[in-house]
C-alpha cells in the first residue's frame, strides 16, 4: 500500500501547492468583485479535477517516468558508457547517445506537458481552428527537442551559456519581423508553457547528471541552462511552424490554380 | 476515422458495439482517457529503445512502471477534462468581471497576486533557489552556512515572485492598451543581454532558467483563460493577436530580476 500513501501524500501536497491560488481567487472574488460565477458548482468541480488529476499524475511519474529517468541520465552520462578517459578530458562525439536521448526526451516529455496541451486548446479556440492543437505541440515539441540537444551539447563542450542564448535571441528577433502578428505571442508563450511538470525535472537531472560525469564540468555551475534552452527554442519552431503552414497552403492554392480544366 | 469535437484535435475510431449505451461523460472520459495514453507513447518509445538497445539493459520493476503509466494517464484525463470545466470558465468569468467593474487598479493588484503567489511556493522553483544558493556558496559569494543557504534561497524565491507578479501586470496593461508585444519582448531581450555582460557568472545559469520554470501547471491555463478573455471582452482588442502573451512576460522578467539580484548580491 506504499503508492496509496505516496498518493495521499502527493495529494495533500498538491493541494497546498494550489491554495496561494485559490486564497487569492477566493479574495478578490468574495471581496472585490462580488459577483456570482455562472457554473459555480461546475467550476468547483472542475477544480477539484485538476487538482486530483494533477496528483496522480505527479503519483505516476515519479513512480514510473522520473526514477527511470534519472537512472538513464547517469547510465548515458557515466564514462564506462561514453568511454571518455578520465584524464584525457571529454570529447563531443563520445556523446552522440547523449544528445540523441536528449532530444529523444526533450520531445516526449513536451508532448506529455499538461500546460501545453491546455493553451494548445485555447490556441485553437481563438485561433477559430486555424491552428492545430497536436500541429503547435508538435511544433514545441520539436523545438524542446533541438534545444535540449544543444543543450546538453553546450555542457559537453564547456563553451559559455550567454554566448548561444544572445545568438538565439538574435534569431528570434529576425524571424519575429517576418512572422504573421497573430502567431507571434503563441510563439512566445510558448517557450514558458514547455518547461513545466514533466519536462523541467527529467531535463534538470539529465543536465546535473552530465556536468557531474564530465571531468571539469561543476555540476552546480554547468549544471544550469538546459531549461533556458528549452524554453527559448520553441519560439523559432512555432513561429517557423506559422511559417511552413501557411507557405503549404499557398503551395496548395497555386497548385489548385495552376491544374487545367 | 473522425475528428472528435471535443478531444485534443485526435481521430479515434469510436466502436459503436462498447460506445452504445454509455452516458455522454463515460464516453467523453474514455476518449480523453485514449488521447492521454496517445500523449505518453513518445516517452514510452524513447525509454524503451533507450533501455533496450542503447544501454541493452531489462526493465527494472516493469509492474511499478506500468502501474505508474496508468496513473498518469489517468491523472491527465482528468486534468484536460477539469480544465474545460473549471480553469477555463474561471479565467474567463473573472476576466469578464474585472472588465465590468472597470478598475484598472484592482485588475492591476489582481495580476501581480495571482503572479506572486503562484510562483512563491511553486516546488520547482524552491528546488532551483536552493541550488541556486548552492552554487553561490561554490563561488564564495555567500559564506557556506545554513542560514546564509536558507536567507539566500528564500531571497532568490522572493525575486522570482515578485518578477512574475510584475511580469503579469505588465502583460495585463498590454491586453488593456493593446501595444504590440514583440517590442516589448525584444526590448527585455536587450537589457537581459546587456545585464549578462555586467552580471557575475555564476548566477547567469540559474537566471536563465528561472524564466522556465516559473509557469506551472495550474497558472498557465488560468493566466491564459484570463488573458484571451480580457482580450475577448474589451474593445477594440482582437483575442488571438492580443489574448496570449502573458506566459511569455512571465519567462522573461525573472532572467533580468534574478541577474539584478546577483549583481546585488555578488557585489561587484
Amino acid at each position: 500500500m506504499e503508492i496509496l500513501r505516496h498518493t495521499l501524500n502527493t495529494l495533500a501536497a498538491t493541494i497546498v501547492d494550489v491554495t496561494p491560488i485559490i486564497t487569492i481567487l477566493l479574495v478578490f472574488q468574495v471581496f472585490f468583485l462580488r459577483q456570482k460565477l455562472p457554473n459555480a458548482r461546475r467550476i468547483v468541480v472542475g477544480f477539484l479535477y485538476v487538482v486530483g488529476g494533477l496528483a496522480l499524475f505527479l503519483v505516476g511519474l515519479e513512480e514510473a517516468l522520473f526514477p527511470l529517468g534519472r537512472t538513464m541520465a547517469a547510465q548515458l552520462t557515466a564514462p564506462e558508457f561514453t568511454g571518455t578517459a578520465r584524464a584525457a578530458g571529454a570529447d563531443w562525439r563520445d556523446y552522440l547517445w547523449v544528445y540523441a536521448f536528449a532530444a529523444g526526451v526533450g520531445f516526449a516529455t513536451t508532448i506529455a506537458e499538461p500546460a501545453l496541451i491546455a493553451v494548445s486548446l485555447k490556441a485553437r479556440d481563438i485561433s477559430g481552428g486555424t491552428i492545430h492543437v497536436l500541429g503547435l505541440r508538435l511544433a514545441v515539441a520539436f523545438g524542446v527537442a533541438v534545444g535540449v540537444a544543444l543543450g546538453t551539447f553546450r555542457i559537453v563542450t564547456g563553451t559559455p551559456l550567454p554566448f548561444y542564448i544572445i545568438a538565439v535571441y538574435v534569431i528570434v528577433i529576425l524571424q519575429t519581423y517576418c512572422s504573421s502578428k497573430s502567431i507571434i505571442p503563441l510563439a512566445y508563450d510558448s517557450g514558458g508553457v514547455a518547461t513545466s511538470t514533466v519536462t523541467v525535472p527529467v531535463v534538470t537531472a539529465l543536465g546535473l547528471g552530465l556536468a557531474t560525469a564530465i571531468p571539469g564540468r561543476s555540476p552546480l555551475i554547468d549544471g544550469f541552462g538546459l531549461i533556458a534552452f528549452a524554453c527559448v527554442f520553441p519560439i523559432m519552431s512555432v513561429m517557423a511552424y506559422a511559417w511552413l503552414t501557411a507557405w503549404l497552403l499557398r503551395l496548395k492554392g497555386r497548385s489548385e490554380r495552376e491544374k487545367p480544366r | 476515422m473522425i475528428a472528435p469535437a471535443d478531444g485534443n484535435g485526435i481521430a479515434i475510431v469510436p466502436v459503436r458495439g462498447i460506445v452504445f449505451g454509455m452516458t455522454g461523460f463515460v464516453r467523453r472520459f474514455l476518449r480523453l482517457l485514449a488521447a492521454a495514453f496517445r500523449d505518453l507513447l513518445p516517452i514510452a518509445l524513447v525509454i524503451t529503445f533507450f533501455q533496450l538497445v542503447v544501454l541493452q539493459q531489462p526493465f527494472p520493476n516493469i509492474e511499478r512502471v506500468l502501474i505508474g503509466v496508468v496513473f498518469v494517464a489517468v491523472g491527465l484525463t482528468l486534468f484536460v477534462r477539469g480544465l474545460e470545466m473549471g480553469l477555463f470558465p474561471l479565467g474567463e468569468a473573472m476576466a469578464d468581471a474585472f472588465a465590468r467593474k472597470g478598475s484598472l487598479t484592482g485588475l492591476l493588484t489582481f495580476a501581480f497576486a495571482l503572479g506572486f503567489g503562484a510562483t512563491v511556493a511553486e516546488p520547482a522553483l524552491i528546488a532551483v533557489a536552493a541550488e541556486g544558493a548552492r552554487a553561490a556558496t561554490e563561488a564564495k559569494v555567500i559564506a557556506d552556512d545554513p542560514d546564509a543557504l536558507t536567507s539566500y534561497a528564500l531571497h532568490l524565491r522572493l525575486t522570482v515572485a515578485v518578477s512574475v507578479g510584475v511580469a503579469l501586470v505588465i502583460g495585463v496593461l498590454r491586453i488593456l492598451k493593446g501595444w504590440p508585444i514583440h517590442y516589448l519582448i525584444i526590448g527585455g531581450y536587450i537589457v537581459v543581454m546587456a545585464l549578462t555582460t555586467m552580471a557575475p557568472p555564476e548566477i547567469v545559469g540559474i537566471a536563465y532558467d528561472s524564466g522556465g520554470i516559473t509557469t506551472s501547471t495550474i497558472t498557465v491555463p488560468l493566466v491564459a483563460a484570463l488573458g484571451v478573455g480580457l482580450a475577448t471582452v474589451i474593445r477594440g482588442r482582437n483575442p488571438a493577436i492580443d489574448g496570449f502573451g502573458l506566459i511569455a512576460f512571465a519567462s522573461l522578467t525573472p532572467i533580468m530580476f534574478v541577474l539584478v539580484f546577483g549583481m546585488v548580491v555578488g557585489g561587484r
